[in-house]
């Protein structure tokens, strides 16, 4: 495949590039400088109506007073279209009822300042552009501010502004609307000071979402919605295995499918292109091909656990050390080693693209998560300059990180310019559980040494796994040789154990490993969160209490574990049959405690009946979407822990549809309560820090249950039944 | 050539008889709010209704909807039961990604146009077809309650 690595603007994903970010905006440290991003306003301005007045990159105000938010974000089910806007809306003192949002076309105007880029991941949306949109908010009413001063010849200190109004001293008032083009033209103020929180009117609240209303008619437009003039659709027969090449093909009986027009190879395998899905899948099923299955054809799950369970036998890379555990001299050791699986984010909508490459130019609709680097990706492919290519990000089906990776972007450019059309590339289900963009499986072992009373005096950890790093393509392990995706969630623990040694192993089996929700701490919560429960018991604690002991140094994580407890009822009566687990962990700047209550039938099925979920993420822009994110995070992590597993045989993926690679539906789903920890710490994460403590919190539910400690997701529920 | 009721229109419409209404309704009619999930009647994403019954049509040859009605999310608020619950919907803020809703919109439909009081089971019977991978089940169930609610009040 195409290797990213040159084309993402040289920028490493996770290393804050603020400073491209404040210089391709125009918003520096201290506030607004000149030239605020003048050059996208403008362009903008040209598909905007007559009456609509550009203010900046990310705003525009019609005659009518409607506000419309130009988002760079993507927007897949995680609320940014709403979030953003209200960003916006706060500083401005915009009238929400006519604020509006619009997906941004792609330029370095919209770059994420946490990456560097034009992207959505990582849960980086609010805490990337928290600060930096209510500039834009604060700048634009200035801006408003200083065209009603100088209409009414009055200081503009003398004005405020309400729900989209300026207003003088006097009594005066003049509409947004009415305000905007004389806006437009004033300077933009060098600095701008931000509200202080408890002026806040937009941001805390429950807003309604912008999205809903498409979103339940039909009308929303996802990538697999788009079509256009002359258009094909293509589906591909895809290498079976990393590594696989195509010996030879036969497209007679494809060809003579009604309604198939083309079948082209390109490196990814062998695509037929026809006038809709249905010709074209029928097509693609017709070809007869030899592939050689290459190196990676005796690949088989078990030899992958082999290799991870080699991997975390050795020492590998220092991760993170505390004083010396080579010192310690236990009274006895507690040792465990736990395993995660593979695993596919199959996003509800199949993956998919829209190209057109054509007279020097290249436009591509999709539900991507990373404009910026496609915008280089499909330059390089079409040849063209990367101004030349066009990027229409639809609604995205689903991301979690998938639709971060590049794939049906790389592949939908080489049809269409091989095509000469435009060409809708779709995955069946089955392609796009088999494409080979996996979460990491890993094996982690630990070691703690106990004194006498069961107190840890050392704790070890040694992570192996593949490195997402030099599987993206666009980054590289640093010099250490730790991979931060692989152990994070292990190796920042928060427990104050006195001597602490965490390593990385490396071990690359032959499969592509991706950023999958949550990432490495997806599985590393669930290690961790776990082992420290094996700790708990070996020590004669109560979970709880054992976790809060150790976290005195941790107030954050301390008080999100407490709020969970109590709202749970720790330590109260449950129904017969019915156990708790609590689990805590941090990602993406937020921290997350939840407690499952579990029972396990006589025949080792598990029921989660309740889950209490506590979060602290810093100032929340929405509560809501904030408690269905983390919502959200946990049934996605309850499909994981108890049914997600990619498994390979002969090189090949075992799992294809939704009848071998299930999902919990709504009959399973428990009862969730989410408590938001009060904070005035900066924003952190929503999308994804709600999934780690979800799995370690029923396997630790389990063991109250059963005496039954499951070290392996998903759980294998066998081991639970009762003769 | 076939010829198809859609939403009350009589549509003539140039697909092999082989073809899901899925790709029917996607490629041929260009109506887009009815999704492609899984192509196995596994997921519910494609759910539409014949003669007023949810069916996935992914699986459902057009040849078999020949002398059936079928109806789509696009037509939806154009029946009392449809409009209640796509208010419910909205007043529940239900979606996220929104890929699975229109599908859930109808399972969640049809069931309401044969039982105003659905039970917590008749609600995990009609609806477990349908997966949605952002998780919106909860909301999904009481945007279903509340939909409910507002049909009986006016009955």
């Amino acid at each position: 495949m195409t290797d990213i690595r040159n084309l993402s603007r040289g920028k490493a994903l996770g290393t804050t590039s603020r400073r491209d970010f404040l210089r391709a905006t125009g918003l520096a440290a201290g506030g607004l400088t000149l030239g605020f991003a003048l050059p996208v306003a403008s362009r903008l301005a040209l598909a905007a109506a007559p009456a609509d007045t550009p203010i900046n990159a990310f705003l525009r105000i019609a005659a009518d007073g409607t506000c419309t938010v130009v988002c760079g974000l993507s927007e897949m089910g995680q609320g940014v279209h709403t979030s953003i806007p209200m960003l916006i809306a706060e500083e401005l003192d915009a009238d929400w009822a006519r604020v509006k949002v619009e997906q941004a076309p792609v330029d370095k105007a919209y770059s994420n300042p946490i990456f560097g880029m034009q992207a959505t991941g990582g849960s980086t949306s609010i805490r990337g552009h928290w600060e930096p949109m209510r500039k834009v908010g604060a700048t634009a009413r200035a801006m408003l501010v200083g065209a009603a001063a100088e209409t009414w010849k009055v200081p503009a200190s003398e004005c405020r502004t309400e729900r989209g109004q300026v207003i003088h001293a006097s009594g005066k008032r003049l509409a947004y609307g009415k305000l905007a083009a004389a806006a437009a033209k004033q300077p933009v103020p060098e600095t701008v000071t931000l509200k202080d929180a408890s002026k806040f009117t937009i941001l805390g609240r429950n807003l309604r979402r912008l999205d809903t209303p498409p979103k339940v008619n039909g009308s929303a437009k996802y990538g697999i919605d788009v079509r256009l003039p002359g258009m094909l659709t293509a589906v591909m027969a895809r290498l079976p295995v990393p590594g696989a090449k195509v010996v030879s093909f036969d497209a007679t009986k494809a060809r003579a499918v009604p309604g198939v027009r083309q079948v082209l190879q390109i490196p990814s395998g062998v695509a037929v292109l026809a006038d809709g899905y249905w010709a074209a899948k029928k097509g693609r099923d017709a070809l007869e091909i030899q592939w050689d299955a290459g190196i990676s054809g005796n690949l088989s799950s078990a030899s992958v656990s082999a290799m991870l369970a080699d991997g975390a036998a050795r020492a590998g890379a220092v991760a993170h050390t505390v004083g010396d555990v080579a010192a310690v001299k236990p009274a006895r050791t507690l040792e465990a080693s736990y395993e995660a699986p593979y695993l596919s984010h199959t996003c509800m909508e199949p993956l998919n693209c829209t190209a057109w490459v054509h007279d020097g130019e290249a436009e591509i609709w999709s539900g991507t998560q990373s404009q910026g680097p496609s915008q280089g990706i499909v330059s390089q492919i079409a040849g063209v300059a990367p101004g030349k290519v066009k990027i229409n990000t639809q609604y995205l089906g689903g991301g979690f990180g998938r639709r971060f990776a590049p794939d049906f972007t790389i592949d939908a450019a080489m049809l269409s310019k091989a095509a000469g059309v435009p060409v809708k590339l779709v995955y069946t289900r089955e392609d796009d559980t088999q494409a080979w963009f996996y979460r990491p499986a890993g094996v982690t072992r630990f070691t703690a040494g106990l004194d006498a009373s069961g107190v840890a005096q050392s704790f070890t950890a040694t992570v192996a796994s593949p490195s997402i790093m030099e599987s993206s393509g666009f980054m590289k392990i640093p010099a250490n040789g730790v991979d931060h995706f692989a152990v994070e969630g292990t190796e920042d623990h928060p427990y104050d154990f006195p001597n602490q040694r965490i390593d990385y192993s490396r071990v690359e089996p032959g499969v592509r490993v991706w950023f999958w929700r949550s990432v490495g701490h997806s599985q590393n919560i669930f290690f961790t969160e776990s082992f420290v429960d094996e700790m708990a018991g070996a020590a004669g604690k109560d979970p709880f209490e054992y976790r809060r002991g150790l976290l005195s140094r941790q107030p954050r994580y301390r008080a999100a574990l407490e709020l969970a407890a109590e709202r749970a009822g720790w330590g109260k009566p449950l129904p017969a049959g019915v156990h708790r687990g609590i689990a805590v962990g941090q990602s993406f700047g937020s921290y997350v405690a939840e407690v499952a209550e579990v029972s396990v039938a006589a025949d080792g099925s598990i029921k989660v009946h309740r889950v209490v979920c506590a979060v602290d993420c810093g100032q929340v822009v929405n509560p809501e979407i904030v408690k269905r994110q983390m919502e959200s995070a946990i049934i996605y992590g309850m499909t994981a822990a108890l049914y997600g597993r990619i498994t390979l045989k002969d090189g090949r993926v075992e799992q294809g549809n939704f009848d071998t690679y299930p999902m919990v539906r709504i009959n399973e789903v428990p009862t969730i309560e989410v408590h938001i920890v009060p904070s005035t710490e900066k924003p952190g994460g929503v999308g994804e820090p709600g999934l780690p403590p979800f799995a370690p919190a029923v396997a630790n539910a389990i063991f109250a249950a059963t005496g039954k400690r499951l070290r392996e997701l998903p759980f294998d529920t066998s081991q639970l039944k009762r003769a | 050539m076939a010829t198809i009721n859609v939403n009350g229109r009589s549509m003539k419409v140039d697909a092999s008889p082989d073809t899901p209404v899925l790709w029917v309704l996607r490629d041929e009619l260009g109506m887009t709010g009815t999704k492609f999930g899984c192509g196995m009647a596994l997921c519910g994403a494609c759910t539409v209704h014949l003669d007023g019954a949810p069916v996935r049509s992914c699986s459902l040859p057009v040849s078999a909807a020949v002398g059936h009605r079928i109806t789509t999310i696009e037509a939806m608020s154009g029946t009392p039961v449809g409009k209640a619950v796509q208010t419910s919907w909205v007043a529940n803020d239900v979606p996220q990604c929104g890929y699975c809703q229109s599908g859930q919109i109808m399972s969640a439909s049809a069931l309401l146009a044969k039982n105003r009081k659905p039970s917590d089971a008749d609600i995990d019977q009609a609806m477990s077809g349908n997966i949605c991978r952002c998780g919106t089940y909860n909301q999904i169930r009481a945007a279903i309650k509340q939909a409910a609610a507002s049909l009986n009040g006016r009955a």
